[in-house]
Formats: C-alpha cells, sequence, structure tokens
C-alpha cells in the first residue's frame, strides 16, 4: 500500500476521533432546541464552566476566592482538602442542575413566546456573563484536568497497525476513551428519551407546547430536566476536552466548531449530530491533510463553516433535519 | 417650547414628510449637530478623542450596517468582523498602491469593495433562514480572516503580517498616521457618520426600507404581495456591508493604524456589534447610535470606577465586565426587547402629553 494512503487513513481515524468531540459538544446543542426551540450558543460556555467547577472542586478552591481577597483584603486560595474524582463530578451535576433551575427560573421563564431569534440573542447574553462568572469564580489561568482517563499513544494500535502496513498509527488513547463515553452517553439518553416517563414528556413537549401543556405536562420542569441534561453532556465534553487541551478560555470556543457540525446533521436530530461531528471530523481532517499544505494550512478554522454553507445550499435543514414547513 | 406637534403646521408635502415632524425634534437635531461638528472639535483633547469619542463614531457606522441587514431585514449576520477585515484590508491596499488617492475616495471604494464581498455571502441567504443563515455567516467571519492572515498579498509580503496605515493628508492636514491630531481624527470620520447615517435615513424610509422590513417580518408573505426576495435580501446585505466596510475601513486607518487581523477583526468584534443593535435597539436608526455609545462607555466607566476609583485588579475588572455586559442583554432582552430605542419612543410618548396626560 503506498505511504499516502497510510497517512490518510491514519488522518480519517484521528478526523473521527474528533468528530466524536465536535458530536458531544453537538449533543447539548440538540437536546435544548428539540425541547425548548432555544438555540443555545452557551453550550460551549457551559462546557468551560463545567470543567472549571469541576477541577476547583477537585483542588478544593475557594469559589469566588479573588473576589473575596479583592474586597475584603484577605488571603485564601484553597480549603485545604482535595476532592476525589468521582465526588467532585458528581458535585459538578448537582451544581450544573442548579444553574439549568436558575436560567430557568430567571431567564428563560420570562422569554416564553419571544422570538427565536431573541432567545438565541439571549443565551449569547447568557454565554457572556457564565464565562464572566466562571474567571470570577474560579479564576482565568489554564487549569489541567485529571480524573483518570488513560492518555497517550494507544500501544495496541500502534503495535497492530505496524505488523499489518508497517507503520504504527498514532491514535490518543482520550480518544479512544473519548468514543466510548460518547457512545454510552448517547445509548443513555436515547434510552431515557424511550422508556421514561420524564424522557416520553420530553418529546412530548418537543413536539407541541400546547398539547403538552393540555395533558398535565409541566413545561418548567421539563426544559429545567432538558438544561440539565444539557448541563451534565456539557460537562462530559468539558471533562474530554479538557483533559485534551487543558480547561482554558479556548474551551468555549469549541461551541463554535460544533455549530457547523449541527447544521450539517440538522437542529433536531441526536443521530444527526453524531453523523454531522464525525463527517466534519473526517472531512476537516482530510481537507487539511491534502489540500491544506498548498494553501497556506490552519485550514480547520473555516473549513467546516464553508462545507456546511455548501451543504446547506443544496438541503435547508441538515441531512437529518425535519423539513421546513412554511405558512403564511 | 413643548414637546408636541400642535400648532406646528405643515403647509406641503414635502413638510409633511420630513424626518423630525416635530419642531422641537428638529431643533434638537440641529443642536446635536452643531455640537458634534461645531464645538467638540475645538475641545477635545487625545484622550478623549482615543477613548470614546472615535471609537463611538466608527462603532456607530458599523451598528447602523448591522441593523439595516439585522434590524430591518431580519438577516442575522455573525460576520461583522470579517467584512470590516475587508474593508481594512482595501483601504490598506489602496492606499499602498495609489498614494495619491485621497483618503475619503480610499474609504468610499473600501466600503463598495466589502459590498461585494457581503453580496457573495449574503446569497446563500436565499435558501437558508434564520440560525442556520446567522451560523453560515461564520463562515464569512473564519474563512475572511483567514485569508487575510493566510495570503501575503494582502498585507504586501510584511514579514509581521501586520498591515500599517501611512500617513495621508486632507486639505492638508493629516487624518492618518502618528502624527494626525485628534479633532481632524474625529472630524474626518465624523463626515462619514453623518452622511452615512443621513443615507440610512432615507433609504429605511423609502420604497427599499419597505421592502427589508416587509422580508423581515415574513419573508413569504412579502414575497405573495410582490416584493422580490432576491432584490430586498441581497440589497439589505449590499448595503450593509458597505457601511461595515466604511467602519473597517476608518477603524484600521484612523484609529488603530496597525492592525493584525485576527485580534482586530476577530469573531469577538461580530458579537460587539450584535450587541450594540441589540441593546440600542433593532431596527432603530436611534438605537444604533445608542447601543454603540453605551458598549463604548461601559468599559471606560467600568474601568474608571472600578480601576482607577476602588483600586482593584484590572483582570477582576474585565471579568466582572463580562459579567454585566452579559446580564444587561439579558436584562433587556426581557425588559425591553426593543432596547435603548424604545425607551427613546416611550419618553418621547409621555412627553407629548405632559404635563397634562390624561
Amino acid at each position: 500500500m503506498p505511504d499516502q494512503l497510510i497517512f490518510a487513513m491514519e488522518v480519517m481515524l484521528n478526523g473521527l476521533l474528533n468528530g466524536v468531540m465536535y458530536a458531544l459538544v453537538a449533543l447539548g446543542f440538540v437536546l435544548i432546541f428539540k425541547a425548548s426551540g432555544i438555540f443555545n450558543y452557551a453550550q460551549g460556555v457551559m462546557a468551560l464552566f463545567a470543567a472549571m467547577t469541576l477541577v476547583g472542586i477537585q483542588q478544593g478552591r475557594v469559589p469566588f476566592g479573588h473576589l473575596i481577597n479583592e474586597i475584603f483584603g484577605t488571603d485564601i486560595h484553597y480549603f485545604g482538602w482535595e476532592v476525589p474524582a468521582l465526588a467532585a463530578i458528581a458535585l459538578t451535576v448537582l451544581v450544573m442542575v442548579g444553574f439549568a433551575w436558575l436560567v430557568q427560573r430567571f431567564v428563560f421563564k420570562h422569554l416564553v413566546g419571544q422570538e427565536p431569534i431573541i432567545l438565541f440573542m439571549a443565551t449569547i447574553g447568557l454565554a457572556y456573563f457564565l464565562e464572566g462568572v466562571s474567571d470570577l469564580m474560579w479564576g482565568s489561568e489554564i487549569r489541567n484536568m485529571d480524573v483518570g482517563l488513560p492518555q497517550g499513544i494507544n500501544d495496541w494500535i500502534d503495535a497492530n497497525t505496524f505488523e499489518i502496513f508497517g507503520y504504527g498509527f498514532f491514535i490518543d488513547n482520550l480518544d479512544i476513551s473519548a468514543a466510548i463515553v460518547a457512545g454510552m452517553l448517547v445509548t443513555g439518553l436515547i434510552a431515557f428519551a424511550q422508556y421514561t416517563k420524564q424522557g416520553r414528556a420530553m418529546r412530548a413537549v418537543a413536539d407541541d407546547h400546547q398539547a403538552a401543556l393540555s395533558v398535565g405536562i409541566k413545561l418548567n420542569y421539563v426544559w429545567v430536566l432538558v438544561w440539565s441534561l444539557a448541563g451534565i453532556v456539557a460537562l462530559v465534553a468539558g471533562i474530554m476536552w479538557g483533559s485534551k487541551l487543558g480547561v482554558q478560555f479556548s474551551l468555549s470556543l469549541i461551541a463554535l466548531k460544533a455549530l457547523p457540525v449541527l447544521m450539517l446533521g440538522g437542529f433536531t436530530s441526536i443521530p444527526g449530530a453524531i453523523i454531522g461531528g464525525l463527517i466534519i471530523g473526517v472531512g476537516e481532517a482530510l481537507f487539511e491533510f491534502s489540500i491544506g499544505p498548498m494553501i497556506g494550512g490552519a485550514t480547520e478554522n473555516w473549513f467546516a463553516y464553508v462545507l456546511a454553507l455548501v451543504f446547506l445550499v443544496f438541503r435547508p435543514q441538515g441531512l437529518f433535519g425535519e423539513k421546513i414547513i412554511e405558512r403564511v | 417650547m413643548f414637546y408636541r406637534e400642535a400648532g406646528d403646521f405643515k403647509t406641503s408635502y414635502t413638510a409633511d414628510n420630513q424626518t423630525f415632524p416635530i419642531r422641537f425634534d428638529r431643533y434638537r437635531y440641529y443642536i446635536v449637530l452643531a455640537i458634534g461638528a461645531g464645538i467638540i472639535p475645538f475641545v477635545i483633547t487625545d484622550y478623549w478623542a482615543s477613548a470614546i469619542l472615535i471609537p463611538f463614531v466608527i462603532y456607530a457606522i458599523a451598528a447602523i450596517g448591522l441593523n439595516i441587514l439585522t434590524g430591518y431585514c431580519g438577516q442575522v449576520s455573525l460576520g461583522t468582523g470579517g467584512f470590516m477585515a475587508v474593508g481594512a484590508y482595501t483601504s490598506y491596499k489602496l492606499m499602498t498602491a495609489f498614494p495619491g488617492l485621497d483618503m475619503i475616495t480610499i474609504t468610499i471604494l473600501s466600503g463598495a469593495m466589502t459590498a461585494m464581498v457581503g453580496l457573495a455571502f449574503g446569497l446563500p441567504s436565499l435558501r437558508i433562514k434564520g440560525f442556520y443563515l446567522a451560523v453560515a455567516t461564520l463562515a464569512a467571519q473564519f474563512f475572511l480572516v483567514w485569508v487575510f492572515n493566510k495570503v501575503p498579498w494582502f498585507y504586501n509580503y510584511s514579514a509581521s503580517g501586520q498591515i500599517n496605515a501611512p500617513e495621508r493628508f486632507i486639505l492638508g492636514h493629516a487624518v492618518t498616521g502618528p502624527n494626525a491630531e485628534a479633532w481632524a481624527k474625529y472630524l474626518f470620520c465624523l463626515v462619514f457618520l453623518f452622511a452615512l447615517a443621513w443615507m440610512a435615513r432615507n433609504l429605511t424610509r423609502g420604497a427599499m426600507g419597505r421592502q427589508w422590513m416587509a422580508i423581515r417580518d415574513m419573508d413569504i408573505a412579502a414575497e405573495i404581495i410582490g416584493v422580490n426576495p432576491l432584490r430586498a435580501k441581497l440589497s439589505a446585505f449590499a448595503v450593509s456591508s458597505f457601511y461595515v466596510g466604511i467602519s473597517g475601513a476608518l477603524l484600521f486607518t484612523v484609529y488603530l493604524g496597525a492592525v493584525e487581523v485576527g485580534e482586530a477583526y476577530g469573531i469577538q468584534k461580530s458579537f460587539l456589534v450584535l450587541f450594540m443593535i441589540i441593546i440600542g435597539g433593532l431596527g432603530s436608526l436611534f438605537g444604533s447610535f445608542a447601543g454603540a455609545a453605551f458598549m463604548v462607555l461601559l468599559p471606560v466607566a467600568l474601568k474608571v470606577l472600578l480601576v482607577d476609583t476602588m483600586g482593584w485588579d484590572t483582570a477582576l475588572a474585565t471579568h466582572f465586565q463580562f459579567v454585566i455586559v452579559g446580564f444587561l442583554i439579558m436584562f433587556f432582552l426581557i425588559v425591553e426587547p426593543h432596547g435603548l430605542a424604545r425607551l427613546w419612543a416611550l419618553m418621547k410618548e409621555k412627553l407629548r402629553l405632559w404635563p397634562f396626560p390624561h
């Protein structure tokens, strides 16, 4: 087999695994959009906030430490204990649920019935707000995320591919675990939506608000539930991306990467988010590999958007989105 | 004296259709103009010019541009930063390639060039709507910034990848470059703001503006009553990009002087201008001004309050700024989705009846 083809295969595999990471973020968008019609721009910042909170709790940092020190002239930073990873994750989930309730209670409850674009802009405001809060609460330095996920090159794949092709593929263990976690998450979410009472209520609300209300489903409750789920998805995405890149501001920018994924897959489809993520991941990796060097590289910055744009011109609702029907 | 139309008799259709039908409004407008053009240039200091006045004037142009597209025509764009970069790089290429060309022509040509780029990126809007379009405009944002970063021709093969504005004169006074005086820069930008705002006001209340608003309110219905969506949407994209391009050109030539594209025209700039029109008011010219003023003043005010007065850390103050901006956006959307402009209109309604509201 020619070398170029083998390299391309490696690039494709890595792209595929990267796509899983994009899909993780896109999943949170789809959940909220389906249930409440809100296009949640803050999803990326939620991932950042969740990851920051997790690291902060793990290391026993004092929330708002900088702020307290600035106002009262004290000098406190740590409680002096360390929390094990699992307990910290559980606590962070609680924080995200609390956040979901706050958002629902103080922001979106007052915006029910507004145009979608107003809701979208409100989430941009929410993103800014949450980013500021996250910085105030935990500081803005880069943090290392360590929850015990395996990292580094996967030796088994390396050895096996070396035997077959005479060239060992470099696949990160972290990407593999991300793919496994994402698979479990999606299965769990689908099972939740299909087989539990809450899940059924969620789907009912997604179908028709009025009809759901009239059969006695509490809209507020479902929305808090959906935002909590999106918060948990954000936490998972935050853990994965945080372990890969370190917990820092740029985490919030992965939301921007998830947007073309959504456009491709359609805003309302969970499988669409996964497949869209994979297409974008593979597409941008292969494009950067084959054409990137000719035109100066760093094409990942825009390739996903342009791909999605071209795609949308032919299929305006995305791959799996519901057909858009407009009436006067 | 009082703010009302009673006693202000109109004897011609022209008088009846004027922009400010109420006499008090008309005088206020002339007074604002007189202060802006006649008094401020004489008392302006370097600090005021560079911290508040020039950014305000430049961002007001961008806000008017985005308001035409988003507020009047309903097409949400997140590509403002990219289009501003087109204006900036066009003006740079023109300034370096044709040193004899005067600045006004260069700036207008930059706007025209941006209009053409905007037209190209506006084409998908015929098929793609709503959020999908908002995300599609991100393609413009990232692609344009990438192009200006990667193609050395745009920055004349300079080693740093930066572009620097050379010195240019109007009527013997430098308006760009390090030696330009504050009042000259301010007046130069103000002329553009005045001309463009005047144009926007008349465009939006004419046939074209009505078409835009019909498309915004419901594009299918608009099509049925005979509005051509192709022409309406693309004209909105072109006009909006023209404004945004001029603003980007001025930001580079007059205000910043030296620019690194990812930093000056990144996605943050797109959001900044979007926030201006949300807070100011979508679909309102006054809102563009109010929003620009608000977003320019807020960081300065916070810095004065937190850092200079209370002695806080600069980083903490920046974080607070994020919290406050985010909070204000949500607050405005909940309390008054039409922004500052709506509050202004309410105030005028009240004034009209004052002091006998019943």
